[in-house]
């Protein structure tokens, strides 16, 4: 049956007809519907680690028992799973595995825009690159019979818009496949310097045999064009953003393998245009290549290696046909993203703020204490870094730091960050905004929640407990909705000249468990039009003739606006 | 056939996901490629959103780039605005009325814009607009604007037979909702 389906669905539907058995993933834009979707499938075992290290090494042992296996990642989740990555490139897989990894240029909603093809050159594994979602579907089918004809695992890349675009699919049957069983091979999966030292050359040969794969393989195909004054080389989106500025005009060579590359190939077909082109966004890693091959090729000289490109960029750069878009001279505001009404993180935001900390962030919806009127977190870079930040802070003598990070980040990295503010005693105050949930990704489950990816009860790990094991002896539970026990709290823990965490616990305002205040009402006799309200940056409040506004569709009547008010001026609805 | 264009506009949480769903559900029971973008994650929360869809014999990018928009269907009026420069010089804005202020707007940093409508006729874009939020709580929920405005979209796709757009929206819509829905559709075309 012909469907419209999203390019994350159609992965989760490939990996299914390829029978796999397991999934292990940690949720990342725009890659977290791929595991949701395979966990509609009874047949797949699937869960959400604590991180994407976590999913591929549970992935590996998968493999390694005998079962075909998945684990899917964003592309900074492939640096924290980097680790294994490059040494299960050595020892192979037993039963099929495959890695996704979702890239976002134009960071939709990431902090930086990485390339990760590199990752399959460095680490030397085979890439392949869908560009729709029925290729989604059958690369990842595919990439299953690769993996374990080559031994080895086969990463798919995705980006945003293959990803979260959605077009026609027609779905096949689930293969069963036997499981493989277990052998005992201390030699190929022991990677001790003297048995590393004998896998590489394998790796090598394998390399070798997939490139000449890459040569025949039907993914990596020619689209006949009827000018060969130009010749473009492209994969992933950018096939389709050439395709429609270009129509049938250029012969394109389209690679569904992005590594190892069709050296022999790439070459004839230099040789059969008059002007060689390479379309891909960000790094120039199918340009460089060529030039590696010794041919003549344009690619960054015409294309920006940063954000996505589009069909009108490639128009442009190739002197084709551009429409010309309305103009409106007028400012228009922007809209950016906020935290929402009765968001539990604006609470603990306005006192730090208030207190004059200097607030090392993590990544989250609570990053958003970085957007004004909150302007409340001066760093934020990786998962995990506020809390080994603020240690380093710390050390070097920093004043009035403190660490914020989400239940969720706290368990994929922040761990081993207070596990060194344990170790080597420095004096820092952790904020753990425990929202009870994987807000920011859409409401994943975590090991703090006490749920699977099902909704299923899973084990629960205690935050308390966690950190007092550790050897904190100040670990204190605040409720972010009342200011003055968040302000006392931040005001004690920054003067006790000890190692401290404060959870900040509240359920986040859109789990649907929640249970909502009405919506507050404004005595406009006794507001005067201070504004003090406005400082929390709430989506409800804004100011209409001079007075604070409600606005009644949004309000859930936390009441962290109604602490604001010296006048009394808000309220409870009813 | 050429490929149509429609950019879905609007604030996260107004129900453009249903909407989209929707169209492309229709289009393909049309018989046509059918193509539909969107971006998830850091956009949804209270900021703008934008979603693609495309449909035609063969479509190739999921993405609408400027100048090539047939519609723009527009949940808010700020949102149409800034999207403008997608419209093609003939193309046709369906949009709510209603205004959202954004962040710079509720802080006083900025005014939401005047006379946002003229300003955009001005540039002799054709443009339908409507108080979606009435028809919709008329209809029984604040929540139905995406039906009340599909609705109104219906009217500039006189081949698709009235009965097309009543099964998709049967398919998408869950059972307990679809009476409430179906009334959003009607005022939203017959407005």
């Amino acid at each position: 049956m012909k469907q419209l389906m999203q390019g994350n669905t159609a992965a989760a539907r490939g990996i299914y007809e390829a029978g796999c058995c397991v999934a292990s993933s940690y949720p990342g834009t725009p890659s977290t519907e791929i595991t949701e979707e395979a966990a509609k499938y009874d047949e797949i075992y699937c869960e959400w680690a604590p991180n994407e290290k976590v999913a591929m090494e549970t992935a590996f042992g998968a493999s390694l028992a005998g079962r075909r296996s998945f684990c899917g990642m964003k592309h900074v989740g492939l640096n924290v799973a980097a680790d294994p990555l490059f040494t299960v490139s050595y020892t192979g897989i037993n039963a099929g595995m495959v890695i996704c990894v979702a890239d976002d240029a134009g960071m939709h909603s990431s902090q930086n825009e990485q390339d990760s093809r590199h990752y399959a050159k460095s680490a030397k594994l085979p890439m392949l690159e869908p560009s729709d979602s029925q290729e989604a579907l059958e690369f990842f089918r595919r990439a299953y019979d690769l993996s374990e004809e080559y031994d080895s695992p086969v990463i798919v890349k995705m980006c945003t818009r293959i990803a979260h675009s959605q077009s026609i699919v027609e779905t096949g049957e689930r293969q069963e496949v036997p499981a493989k069983p277990y052998e005992k091979n201390i030699a190929k999966y022991v990677m001790m310097p003297g048995n590393a030292i004998r896998r590489h050359p394998v790796v090598e040969e394998r390399m070798r045999r997939l490139q000449a794969l890459a040569e025949s393989i039907d993914i990596n195909r020619i689209d006949e064009g009827s000018s060969n004054a130009v010749g473009i080389i492209t994969s992933s989106t950018c096939y389709q953003y050439v395709k429609e500025a270009c129509g049938d005009r250029f012969p394109v060579l389209k690679l569904g393998m992005i590594w190892p590359m069709p050296d022999e190939k790439i070459k004839a077909f230099a040789g059969s245009v008059e002007r060689l082109v390479v379309v891909e966004e960000l790094d120039p890693f199918i340009e460089e290549h060529c030039l590696t091959l010794g041919l003549k090729v344009e690619g960054k000289s015409l294309f920006p290696l940063e954000g996505e490109l589009s069909q009108n960029i490639i128009a442009e750069r190739l002197m084709l046909n551009v429409p010309e878009g309305l103009k409106l001279e007028e400012k228009i505001p922007a809209r950016p993203p906020m935290m929402c009404s009765g968001c539990p993180h604006r609470g603990i935001f306005y006192t730090l703020n208030k207190n004059k900390c200097t607030v090392l962030g993590d990544i989250g919806c609570y990053t958003l204490g970085a957007v004004a009127p909150l302007s409340a977190m001066e760093m934020t870079l990786c998962m995990g870094a506020s809390v080994s930040a603020t240690h380093g802070f710390n050390k070097a003598g920093g004043k009035n730091a403190v660490a914020v990070i989400g239940d969720s980040t706290f368990m994929h990295s922040g761990m081993t960050g207070l596990a060194n503010i344990a170790y080597n005693q420095s004096n820092s105050v952790v904020i753990i905004l425990d929202n009870s949930i994987t807000g920011m990704t859409g409401h994943q489950q975590n090991p703090t929640t006490g749920y699977n990816i099902k909704g299923d009860p899973a084990g629960k790990i205690d935050l308390e407990a966690l950190c007092r094991a550790m050897g904190f002896s100040r670990v204190r539970v605040v409720d972010p909705y009342n200011l003055k026990e968040c302000d006392d709290a931040l005001k004690e823990e920054l003067s006790s000249g000890e190692p401290s965490v404060i959870i900040a616990r509240r359920p986040c305002a859109l789990l649907k468990y929640v249970k909502h205040n009405p919506p507050l009402k404004i005595d406009t006799a006794k507001c005067v039009g201070c504004k003090s309200c406005m400082r929390i940056g709430c989506p409800s409040l804004s100011m209409k003739e001079g007075k604070a506004h409600v606005d009644e569709t949004l309000c859930v009547g936390c009441g962290v606006c109604t602490q604001m008010c010296r006048f009394g001026a808000f309220q409870e609805g009813r | 056939m050429k490929t149509t264009n429609i950019m879905i506009v609007g604030v996260g949480g107004q129900g453009s996901v249903l909407a989209s769903k929707l169209l492309g559900h229709l289009l393909i029971t049309q018989g046509y490629d059918v193509k539909v973008s969107e971006v998830h994650g850091m956009s949804q929360r209270g900021g703008s959103v934008v979603t693609y869809v495309r449909y035609g014999d063969k479509v190739y990018s999921p993405v609408i780039d400027k100048g090539q928009a047939d519609f723009i269907v527009s949940f808010e009026l700020l949102e149409a605005a800034r999207n403008i420069e997608y419209l093609k010089p003939e193309g046709q804005i369906v949009t709510s009325t209603q205004q959202i202020d954004p962040m710079p707007v509720l802080t006083g940093a900025m005014n939401y814009p005047e006379g946002l409508l003229a300003k955009m006729q001005s540039l002799g874009v054709k443009a339908d607009a409507l108080d979606c939020l009435k028809l919709a709580e008329q209809a029984g929920s604040s929540k139905a604007v995406n039906l009340v405005l599909l609705g109104r979209l219906s009217h500039y796709f006189n081949d698709i037979e009235p009965e097309a757009w009543q099964e998709a929206i049967r398919f998408c819509v869950p059972p307990k909702f679809l009476d409430l829905n179906v009334k959003a559709f009607e005022l939203g075309k017959n407005a």
